[in-house]
């Protein structure tokens, strides 16, 4: 799979052009994101890495429609949604999914795993969309299998379960609608280092099975470069190199990327 | 300790609606009958707590007056969490100016003195229980208001509602299933202090004969009535002071008791 920003002649799944994300105003303005130009393909596995504060989060809100950039232009699939009213996103909220870096705060601890899991199912602009899976209870059994839960956790809650646990309950929800695009945020930074693994390798095999582009956030680089082919490397709010992993992390071109790669600990051989 | 502070204040409160269910069915005597000739009895078999200056049953009119306490409670609490919780709800929910113009605006309220309000109402109604549990229950909005703004926007912060917006969950199911269900305990242990607040303020009130008139028993209308013998009959003032003393601390503990027992962070410590 090839990666060419600027490729044109075939257009990706996100186009984002130019956009800058500016908080607070006069002595205290800020830039988050700042003039951030990338083009994410069908069936990608876009790593964003960086480390925080530097603007990984503040984008990929932006990706979902969560934030809206101050300026620049970011295209789902050809279609401008920066300055759509929610409203009308649908066609991205059914498309688009999110998984959150901590499971104990992205489920909510007073519903059972039945209605977290098909939230999505239920929400007001995903009703009647025919790309939406339909019949809940059993979308809802298909995507615990899927994520390797067993039926019986629909009835319970939350906190009844292992942090890895929590974080396949999460990506079930974000499964549940059927969903092109997957964003994880850190998904596995809370978890304990022996899960981790378990839940990448999860993530794997679902973007892989279901053929989902995955736009996967990470200070991580070693987990980065075990699931993604294009990474790109963001300090203060800009992307500072984009490339096919292999070849960033072969041969990183900019400074910060260099130090970001030295700094990685390894075991004295 | 924690249990002992909410099985204290459960054990208080029951003690009040225990008195006040009974006194619907049975009262020692009537507690609005006077008898000029069995006036200033001290305790004994036949008057458990004595008489008061009109010959009135002191245990019977105790008895009664809970009725009237709960009643002002509940209404009062009623009204201020009815309003009060969507209001910060709502603010919470939509942010932006509108909600800090509501929020000033519930300042202003909190800023307002209850009594003055009372004393209005009072005025323009004629001092009547309805008058005191408007005035008492406007007078408590504010703070339901900020209790539950203050829930709604740690809520709306969450990652579980981004994930509810990301798939486009509206605003009203975001609040039904995400943010009531999470506020709900912290309303819950408001309610109890605030009617702890209540109770006290109709006392207060009943004392300025700004709320119940006679000859509806309430305490502090026997507080009133028993300033007259102060200093010959002491114990007249002791015992609808301690039925109040009984009632506040009882709810204010059931209210602590319960904040400990919902805490999220003592919970998440204890486990």
């Amino acid at each position: 799979m090839t990666s060419i920003p600027s490729d044109r002649a075939e257009p990706g799944v996100y186009e984002v052009r130019d956009v800058t994300r500016i908080f607070g105003h006069g002595d205290r303005r800020v830039e988050g994101v700042a003039g951030v130009s990338l083009t994410v393909h069908s069936g990608e596995r876009y790593g964003v890495v960086g480390e925080s504060g530097s603007g990984k989060s503040t984008l990929i809100r932006m990706l979902a429609a969560l934030d809206r950039p101050s300026s620049g232009r970011i295209e789902f699939q050809g279609r401008s949604i920066g300055e759509l009213p929610d409203a009308r996103l649908g066609f991205l909220r059914s498309a688009v999914q999110l998984v959150f870096q901590d499971p104990r705060s992205s489920l909510n601890p007073r519903m059972k795993v039945a209605d977290i899991v098909t939230e999505p199912l239920r929400s007001r602009l995903l009703r009647g969309r025919t790309d939406v899976p339909t019949d809940r209870s059993r979308r809802l059994a298909e995507v615990l299998d899927a994520v390797g839960l067993p039926a019986s956790a629909a009835r319970r809650y939350p906190h009844e379960f292992s942090g890895g646990q929590r974080q396949r309950i999460a990506i079930a929800r974000a499964l549940a609608p059927n969903p092109q695009v997957l964003i994880a945020d850190e998904p596995v930074s809370a978890l304990d280092v022996s899960v981790r693994a378990q839940v990448l390798n999860l993530l794997n095999d679902l973007v892989r099975d279901a053929q989902l582009t995955l736009i996967f956030v990470s200070h991580d680089l070693t987990v980065v470069r075990h699931i993604c082919d294009t990474v790109a490397v963001m300090q203060a709010g800009r992307i500072v190199e984009s490339g096919p992993t292999a070849q960033v992390y072969a041969r990183p071109q900019a400074d910060y990327t260099r130090r970001l790669l030295a700094s990685i600990p390894t075991l004295p051989s | 300790m924690r249990r002992v502070t909410l099985l204290a204040g459960v054990a208080l409160v029951s003690v009040v609606v225990l008195l006040a269910l009974v006194s619907f069915v049975w009262t020692p005597y009537d507690p609005v009958r006077v008898d000029p000739s069995a006036r200033l009895l001290g305790p004994s078999a036949a008057h458990w707590l004595g008489t008061d200056g009109f010959g009135i049953d002191i245990a019977s009119r105790i008895m009664v007056a809970a009725q009237t306490c709960l009643l002002v409670g509940v209404i009062a609490v009623g009204i201020a969490a009815l309003v009060g919780v969507p209001i910060g709800i709502g603010s919470g929910l939509l942010g932006g100016w509108f909600s800090e113009v509501v929020m000033r605006v519930t300042d202003v309220l909190y800023a307002f003195p209850a009594l003055l309000l009372a004393i209005l109402l009072a005025a323009a109604f004629g001092a009547s229980t309805w008058t005191a549990m408007i005035a008492i229950g406007i007078a408590t909005i504010p703070a339901f208001a900020r209790v539950a703004r203050a829930g709604t926007v740690q809520v709306m912060a969450s990652d579980y509602v981004l994930a509810a917006r990301s798939c486009g969950t509206g605003r009203a199911a975001i609040a039904g299933r995400h943010i009531l269900p999470n506020v709900a305990p912290v309303v819950g242990v408001q309610a109890s202090v605030a009617f702890g607040i209540a109770i006290l303020a109709e006392a207060a009130l009943s004392y300025l004969g700004l709320a119940t008139p006679p000859p509806t028993p309430t305490w502090g209308r026997m507080l009133r009535d028993a300033q007259t013998y102060l200093f010959t009959e002491p114990s007249l003032a002791l015992w609808p002071g301690l039925a109040i003393a009984v009632a506040v601390l009882g709810f204010n503990l059931l209210g602590d008791g319960l904040r400990d027992l919902l805490d999220p962070k003592l919970r998440e410590q204890a486990r």
